[in-house]
């Protein structure tokens, strides 16, 4: 029973990681209508920006945050403005999913260029000792992670209820055409709101480099399962993102024991295949956009 | 105020206006009269700048504004209320005004254009909580005009203000149009409803096929053997 509860709680520590890979994914569809296939390479990106920075400078990983969550803000919003936002003129929307697709593979190839295709660790500095609980052991930096979810998407929550700029991005999504007639530039929103994805995954790659180690391909990994997070917790929803997080964290966690760990993902993708049956709109799907 | 001329407009490739000309002046209320699919929501939609136009010039206050994206020529005091409402449905009510706020020249002064919009509107007052979606067809009417109020407007256009309202609504919906422009703001107005609008305006211009055909005072325009047995049915 001890191990049971034990993989809950790794599950849930490892749902928080998802949670902030996928509010950001599930913020540019419900926001964008965009599925960014590039997602995963963003976080790539980050890894090795905190890598390099780590074991050049010395500094914590963690310490990090705060300019590689700018660093990917400003990525994002570069891919919005110079290679999304050109092509939206092109009235197909598929143009800028292609570009996505494009973009993802370009972003491994200029890493496998810079880094070669060997893996690298950054140091964890702590990151990587286990607190005792109990009965139970926990590593500190899933502690972390479950933790930055949490704040991540309770500050994304405030900041879209409460704030001017956070409602604009709202309206955007819900009627575009009357958002325009408020007064508001959709396209600074979309730029906005990639900028924001992107952001959110900069802070997962400041907290999954101490755990994993960075490899021009590591974004497939936890973006595919940000995708079944996603479609699991209703496509544009944010708190569906986050109980999805922490459902498919478990689902990792103990299929990875009872089932074998080479099958985890194969489950995954079961469930990710099931939902699209039985309940495509996902758990807080809206359903088709109002417009 | 408002100076159309000689534009030309249209969706992809396809011109729906051809070289219309209008004007609307300070303090009055126009109509643009026309059977569907002349181009009436299409003519506000390019002053409000979601459409841009082919050829012609549109002047506000004398700044030309045919170029202008559409959330710039908000900010200059041009108000679209679109036909169909186009409330943002999983919104609150309160939410849905106070995005109609949203322009820095409106922001600073959402609580009197509040307490304004709920003396035209005390129903709305009693809904601020609920979404917007969950709201009977004349409540959004209500909402729309009200969230159109909230940014502050000195030019308004009405697009089909009573459409598919029942008609007890209808006579309420246009009580409140006439007690906005008893304020004094300036309207452009669109509406199925020809016999009323042309009753309040002072001009009208009739709009066919993407030309406009004829223009005349309000009160002309009702004399007027073609409009009446065209739009009034009579
Ligand atoms: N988004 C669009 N794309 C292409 N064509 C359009 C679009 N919107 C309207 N049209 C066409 O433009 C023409 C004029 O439409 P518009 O909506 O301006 O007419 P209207 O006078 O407002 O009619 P109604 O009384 O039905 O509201 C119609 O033939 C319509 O089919
Ligand atoms: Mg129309």
């Amino acid at each position: 029973m001890t191990v049971f509860w034990q993989l809950v709680l790794n599950g849930l520590m490892l749902g928080g990681l998802f949670a902030i890979i996928s509010v950001g994914l599930t913020l540019i569809f419900g926001i964008i209508r965009l599925v960014n296939f590039a997602h995963g390479e963003l976080l790539m990106v980050g890894m090795y920006a905190t890598f390099l920075l780590t074991t050049q400078l010395g500094v914590h990983p963690y310490a990090l945050a705060p300019p590689v969550v700018l660093l990917l803000f400003v990525v994002g919003v570069l891919i919005q403005r110079f290679i999304l936002q050109p092509l939206l003129e092109a009235r197909d929307h598929h143009v800028q999913i292609f570009a996505t697709v494009g973009l993802s593979t370009a972003l491994i190839n200029l890493a496998l260029l810079l880094f070669g295709a060997d893996i690298h660790s950054t140091p964890a500095y702590g990151a990587r000792t286990s607190l005792t609980l109990g009965p139970f052991r926990i590593l500190t930096g899933h502690v972390v992670m479950f933790v930055a979810g949490i704040l991540v998407v309770a500050g994304l929550h405030v900041f879209l209820q409460r704030t001017y700029l956070g409602r604009a991005i709202r309206a955007t999504a819900q009627h575009r055409h009357a958002a325009q007639l408020m007064g508001i530039d959709i396209n600074r929103i979309y730029i906005i709101t990639f900028g924001i994805g992107a952001a959110c995954v900069g802070l997962a790659a400041t907290l999954v480099a101490p755990m994993y180690p960075v490899s021009p391909t590591v974004g497939t990994y936890f973006v595919l399962t940000a995708f079944v997070v996603v479609v699991l917790g209703g496509m544009g929803s944010l708190h569906g993102a986050f109980i999805g997080a922490l459902i498919i964290g478990l689902v990792d966690s103990l299929s990875g024991y009872y089932i074998a760990p080479d099958l985890k993902e194969v489950v995954i993708f079961a469930i990710f295949i099931l939902i699209l049956l039985v309940r495509p709109t996902g758990l807080f799907g809206l359903g088709r956009g109002s417009e | 105020m408002l100076r159309l001329e000689r534009v030309s407009a249209g969706y992809g490739r396809v011109t729906i206006l051809h070289n219309i000309s209008i004007e609307v002046n300070q303090g009055e209320v126009v109509t643009i009269v026309g059977a569907n699919g002349a181009g009436k929501t299409t003519t506000l939609r390019t002053i409000a700048g979601l459409v841009r136009p082919t050829e012609g010039s549109i002047t506000f206050d004398g700044k030309d504004i045919g170029r202008l994206p559409a959330h710039e020529v908000v900010d200059l005091g041009i108000t679209l209320i679109p036909e169909g409402r186009q409330l943002f449905p999983h919104m609150t009510v309160r939410e849905n005004l106070l995005m109609g706020a949203y322009t820095p020249r409106a922001r600073g002064e959402v609580d009197q254009t509040l307490d304004f919009a709920f003396s035209l509107f005390p129903r709305v007052k009693e809904k601020l909580d609920q979404h917007a979606g969950s709201l009977s067809g004349g409540e959004q009417q209500m909402v729309a005009i009200a969230r159109g109020l909230m940014a502050k407007p000195k030019l308004l256009l009405f697009d089909e203000p009573s459409l598919g309202l029942a008609p007890i609504i209808v006579k309420q919906v246009f009580e409140t149009i006439d007690k906005i422009v008893a304020t004094g703001v300036t309207v452009l107005i669109v509406e199925q409803n020809v016999f009323h609008t042309l009753s309040i305006a002072d001009r009208g211009y009739v709009l066919e096929n993407g030309e406009i055909t004829m223009t005349d005072t309000g009160a002309a325009l009702l004399k007027n053997d073609h409009v009446r047995r065209a739009y009034l049915g009579i």
